[in-house]
């Protein structure tokens, strides 16, 4: 068994939901890591079914450029606080109603 | 229904159960013991219901299941051997699971429906097991430890199934016909177990509920 690598579990709950990583175990081959996943994401009948991938088999995407300050293109790229204190105090009111 | 054949299942899988429960936390591989531990309190779970089975609506199933006397129990001595040896304890999984499916395909055909029901649903979680065993046997069998873990649990393994049913293991396991360590003889392996099986039930004040 020194052969052992790495498979990550996923788990769809119930049927019609989307699958969603469950953990992951090392084992020698598929039907190894099948009959152990089994045991440890089915026994009590919280997965309607299961994936096996070999972690060789991602492709991992993990770079993200982020050179220009694009926060504008987010919901959460502007702090209003600052704009709306000046807006009010432009309208001559204290606040909100 | 043969009331003796269905109690030897259920001590066979009791104390098959309880030996296997042994490995837990200490087996060769971490998945390897989570899923050996399931399994065994799988075994145990079918005992149960074999035991409520043979206890009736009004019958005690833990009264059966405990409150025998060690030489009482029907169990084939594959099963009480104390076999702290990962090669030696997946031998005897594979050959108890090659046995088993045997003797759980015939109680299928039984004339009591619900013998043949009881059977039916523990197949289908034998199922499981058998992939287990089957994917260790199929890794291992050119082992020489396992081989000669094999032949040495070979006449312990006969001794699970009737002689009607012997032949159907023969041919499946491979090896030659040879004398049975039989059902009705217990190993000095038993005794201590079941002291230690039976010890919270024992010493437990009459009347106290679980």
């Amino acid at each position: 068994m020194s052969e052992q690598s790495i498979w990550e579990v996923f788990r769809k709950e119930k049927r019609g939901a989307a699958f969603e990583h469950a953990g992951s175990l090392a084992a020698p081959d598929a039907d190894f890591a099948e009959a152990w996943a089994r045991e440890q994401y089915g026994r009590r009948g919280e997965s309607v079914a299961l994936w096996l991938v070999p972690r060789g088999a991602i492709h991992d995407v993990e770079d993200w450029a982020d050179e220009f300050d694009l926060k504008y293109r987010r919901v959460d790229g502007y702090s209003i606080k600052a704009r709306l204190k000046e807006a009010r105090e432009r309208a001559g009111t204290a606040g909100p109603g | 229904m043969n009331e003796q054949a269905l109690l030897g299942l259920a001590d066979d899988e009791l104390v098959l159960g309880w030996r296997d429960s042994e490995w837990t936390g200490i087996a060769p591989l971490l998945e390897e013991d989570v899923a050996f531990s399931s399994i065994a309190q799988n075994e145990i779970g079918h005992a149960r219901a074999v035991y409520e089975l043979l206890a009736g609506p009004a019958g005690d199933a833990d009264a059966l299941a405990f409150d025998r006397k060690p030489e009482e129990y029907r169990c084939a001595p594959l099963v009480e051997l104390h076999l702290l040896e990962w090669a030696h304890t997946i031998a005897r999984r594979w050959l108890y699971e090659v046995a088993d499916e045997i003797r759980i395909t015939a109680l299928k055909e039984n004339a009591d429906p619900a013998v043949a029901g009881l059977a039916a649903k523990i197949d289908r979680e034998e199922a499981y097991h058998r992939m287990h065993a089957e994917m260790w046997h199929d890794r291992l069998r050119d082992e020489p430890r396992f081989r000669k873990a094999v032949e040495e649990l070979w006449p312990y393994a006969l001794g699970l199934l009737p002689t009607e049913l012997r032949g159907e293991l023969v041919a499946r396991v491979g090896l030659a016909e040879v004398d049975a360590i039989e059902r009705g003889t217990h190993t000095d392996e038993l005794a201590p177990m079941w002291e230690e099986m039976t010890m919270v039930r024992r010493s437990a004040p009459a009347g106290s509920q679980w």
